[in-house]
């Protein structure tokens, strides 16, 4: 079986009855449903405005950073995750402050999502003082471990097996942290994929992996390197797990799906593999223009944008139309003040670079 | 005091620990189960399932997991069952465990161990079973490397390594697991980064690394034999390196052969040369001489193995080669035996 064309049958473009509705499958275990009490909106997660309000704040970011990025002010690679926010924001929004969560190289939203300080984060990315790593991992380690963001890892899959021992851990405390993993469909093609993934089914341990089917593994369609239809959702029975797809561009939904994995995790249910499916609205890299995507997928997708979709949902529940241009305005607005005052930093001190090796603070290998 | 064996002492550095820090926990295959050198044997009827975890035979897996684990506040010890295996998750070791800690800003700290059987030593493990991996992992700032030459050294080394707040590979070499020896009583701990000489010498310092310490140690008896006084420093320790103790060494010698199990490509033994090539020349009687293993893949037959593996007679070799070089009063000239490490 060939996988979906992401340009004709793709989620979210061909519209209801595509071939990525979940289809039945023999659930490895019966999960249940989080008793009410614990749904998301009742435990004071973020609502739909303050989910809109972090996205528009992750565009304008993302987009500003691009604008940096071109001026040759970025020092290093950066891949910006331009259309892929609802992802972010939606996982982040049922984490509580004590649970883990890690990213890929594409990982700028998912600090930032977690409460990362945005002005350390830029200033990573710049290279100024006062970055979110003191200028040593840049813009595909971007970590905020007190915020639970157990970093950015620019190995493909390389962090799945490390999330597996954040929860190893919280299981061995019975602590009832849950950890969640985001990594891209590539991903999926990689042994540690499938070594994590295993290892923690194996041990039930409480981590929810998050497949960002943005449905292009770097230049390359992820259907021309899969021989099965989805990337992580039609391996999950590999593993007894359930086989859960999600919008990843409806942040609502995110939410929700996540929200119930996590939940699962904390019940001492074991782990969940989620495909959200998504779309990125520039290339791998900043440095890419993304010639090899069909102009007609692109278009497609752009009506798809997560920030028209939680516009057109807030809309009809009721929210003004001034009222959500008024918050992307001000996130507009408050990256630009942002940037000025990072870009006013002055570089890092460079003894700084022998710093942070041992944990006692030397970095001398012999004596 | 209790007479153990180097397998014994790696578990009884396990259950020390274990028993003194409840964050010490351990994961690899077949570990539950014993292990297959019998190195965590006992552990688990002792410290039950929530404190040692058997794995699939997933070695990013483990190794990420006590990653993840160590980051999160626990202890991990890992064991990488031989340590070629290195090789297959070398992702976790090279790029992650080595650096999260750097790459973060020190926002994290990797306190874990990974640990497992390293070396030949004539057993026959070939190519892929029987290397010493030490070399790999010395290329990557972040990793500390310890290589135990004895069932003390095995107790006392492990232990700091588990207390260290750094990762540490911890490389035992299989060919001495049965090596036995009376251990005292009481807490063992040996600090990483710290020499020692286990036999003064005058005419030559002999620096040597796990199982090459006893190749040194028999060298030097037979070199007394002819009244070379051969001065063997055990360097425990890669990283950190206590290159002071080997340079010390060289101040009374005037003389060095490293003495190292692995390929002389790029080995340990070539920073350790030029270090003492760089700050001891003015002391340098002779050059500084390698003694390596041979830079082929690892041969099975006890013949091949034994051309290409480190032995006492290549070191005595090595070192009349080194005093005739520096035509020490009294020593007659030997030549050394061709070199192919």
């Amino acid at each position: 079986m060939r996988a979906a064309d992401p340009g004709v049958a793709g989620p979210g473009v061909a519209g209801p009855g595509r071939a990525e509705e979940p289809r039945s499958v023999e659930p490895a275990r019966t999960r249940p449903s989080p008793p009410d009490d614990r749904s998301v909106l009742a435990m004071g997660v973020p609502d739909d405005l303050d989910l809109f309000t972090q996205m528009c704040f992750l565009r304008r970011f993302e987009e500003r950073v691009d604008s940096l990025y071109r001026q040759g002010l970025v020092h290093g690679p950066v891949h910006l995750g331009l259309g892929q926010e609802a992802v972010a924001v939606g996982a982040a929004a049922v984490l509580s402050p004590g649970d883990y969560s890690l990213g890929t190289y594409r990982g700028h939203a998912h600090a930032l999502a977690r409460g990362a300080p945005p002005d350390a984060v830029l200033a990573e990315l710049l290279g100024r003082q006062g970055g979110i790593c003191g200028g040593k991992g840049g813009s595909m380690h971007i970590t905020s471990v007190a915020h639970g963001y157990y970093g950015s890892y620019a190995i493909v899959g390389a962090h799945l097996p490390v999330a597996c021992g954040l929860a190893w851990a919280a299981k061995i405390r019975r602590s009832g942290q849950a950890t969640v993993c985001f990594f891209g469909d590539g991903t999926t093609n990689i042994g540690a994929f499938h070594e994590a993934v295993n290892l923690a089914a194996v041990w039930r341990l409480p981590v929810v992996f998050v497949c960002e089917n943005n449905w292009y593994m770097e230049y390359t369609p992820i259907g021309d390197v899969i021989p099965v239809a989805l990337p992580a959702a039609d391996r999950a029975a590999a593993y007894g797990l359930d086989r859960i797809v999600v919008d990843g561009n409806d942040v609502a939904a995110v939410r929700q799906v996540v929200g119930d994995a996590v939940g699962a995790a904390r019940a001492g249910h074991g782990p969940s593999l989620v495909e959200a499916h998504t779309y990125r609205l520039k290339g791998h890299s900043a440095a890419d223009g993304a010639a090899y995507r069909p102009a007609r997928e692109v278009a497609q997708w752009r009506e798809r944008d997560p920030l028209l979709l939680a516009r057109a949902a807030l809309g009809a529940a009721g929210t003004a139309a001034e009222k959500l241009d008024e918050i992307d305005e001000q996130a507009r607005a408050g990256v630009a003040d942002l940037a000025r005052q990072v870009l006013a930093r002055p570089a890092p001190d460079p003894a700084a670079a022998w710093a942070d090796v041992w944990s006692d603070g030397s970095w001398q290998w012999r004596n | 005091m209790a007479e153990l064996s180097y397998r014994q002492a790696v578990a009884a550095a396990l259950a020390q620990e274990m028993a003194r820090d409840d964050r010490v926990v351990l994961l690899g295959e077949d570990v539950a189960s014993g292990g297959v050198f019998k190195t965590t044997a006992g552990l688990l009827d002792r410290f039950g399932p929530d404190r040692i975890w058997n794995t699939p035979i997933s070695e990013q897996a483990i190794a990420g997991a006590a990653m993840g684990a160590a980051m999160a506040g626990l202890r991990p010890v890992a064991e990488i069952m031989f340590a070629d295996f290195y090789a297959t998750c070398w992702d976790q070791v090279a790029n992650e465990i080595a650096k999260v800690r750097y790459m973060t800003g020190g926002q994290v700290s990797v306190p874990l161990v990974l640990r497992g059987a390293n070396g030949s030593g004539g057993l026959g493990f070939g190519s892929q079973h029987g290397q010493s991996a030490e070399n790999w992992a010395m290329t990557v700032p972040g990793l500390k490397i310890a290589s135990p030459a004895s069932p003390a050294e095995a107790f006392g080394l492990l232990a700091a390594a588990i207390r260290d707040d750094d990762p540490v590979l911890v490389f035992e070499h299989k060919a001495l697991y049965g090596r036995k020896e009376e251990i005292g009583a009481g807490e063992q701990f040996i600090p990483l980064g710290r020499a020692r000489i286990v036999r003064p010498g005058r005419d030559i310092t002999l620096a040597g690394l796990s199982i090459t310490v006893g190749t040194c140690l028999a060298a030097a008896g037979g070199l007394a034999a002819d009244g070379i006084e051969a001065e063997v420093i055990d360097l425990r320790t890669l990283v950190p390196l206590d290159a002071a103790a080997v340079l010390g060494s060289v101040a009374r010698t005037g003389r060095l052969v490293v003495v190292e199990e692995n390929p002389g490509q790029l080995g340990w033994g070539a920073s350790v040369a030029a270090i003492a090539a760089q700050e001891a020349f003015g002391a340098l009687a002779a050059p500084v001489t390698r003694v390596s293993g041979g830079n082929v893949p690892l041969p099975v037959a006890a013949s091949l193995e034994a051309e290409v593996d480190v032995s006492v007679p290549r070191v005595i070799a090595a070192v009349r080669g080194v005093l005739g070089a520096s035509r020490l009063p009294g020593v007659s000239q030997f030549s050394a035996s061709q070199q192919k490490g």
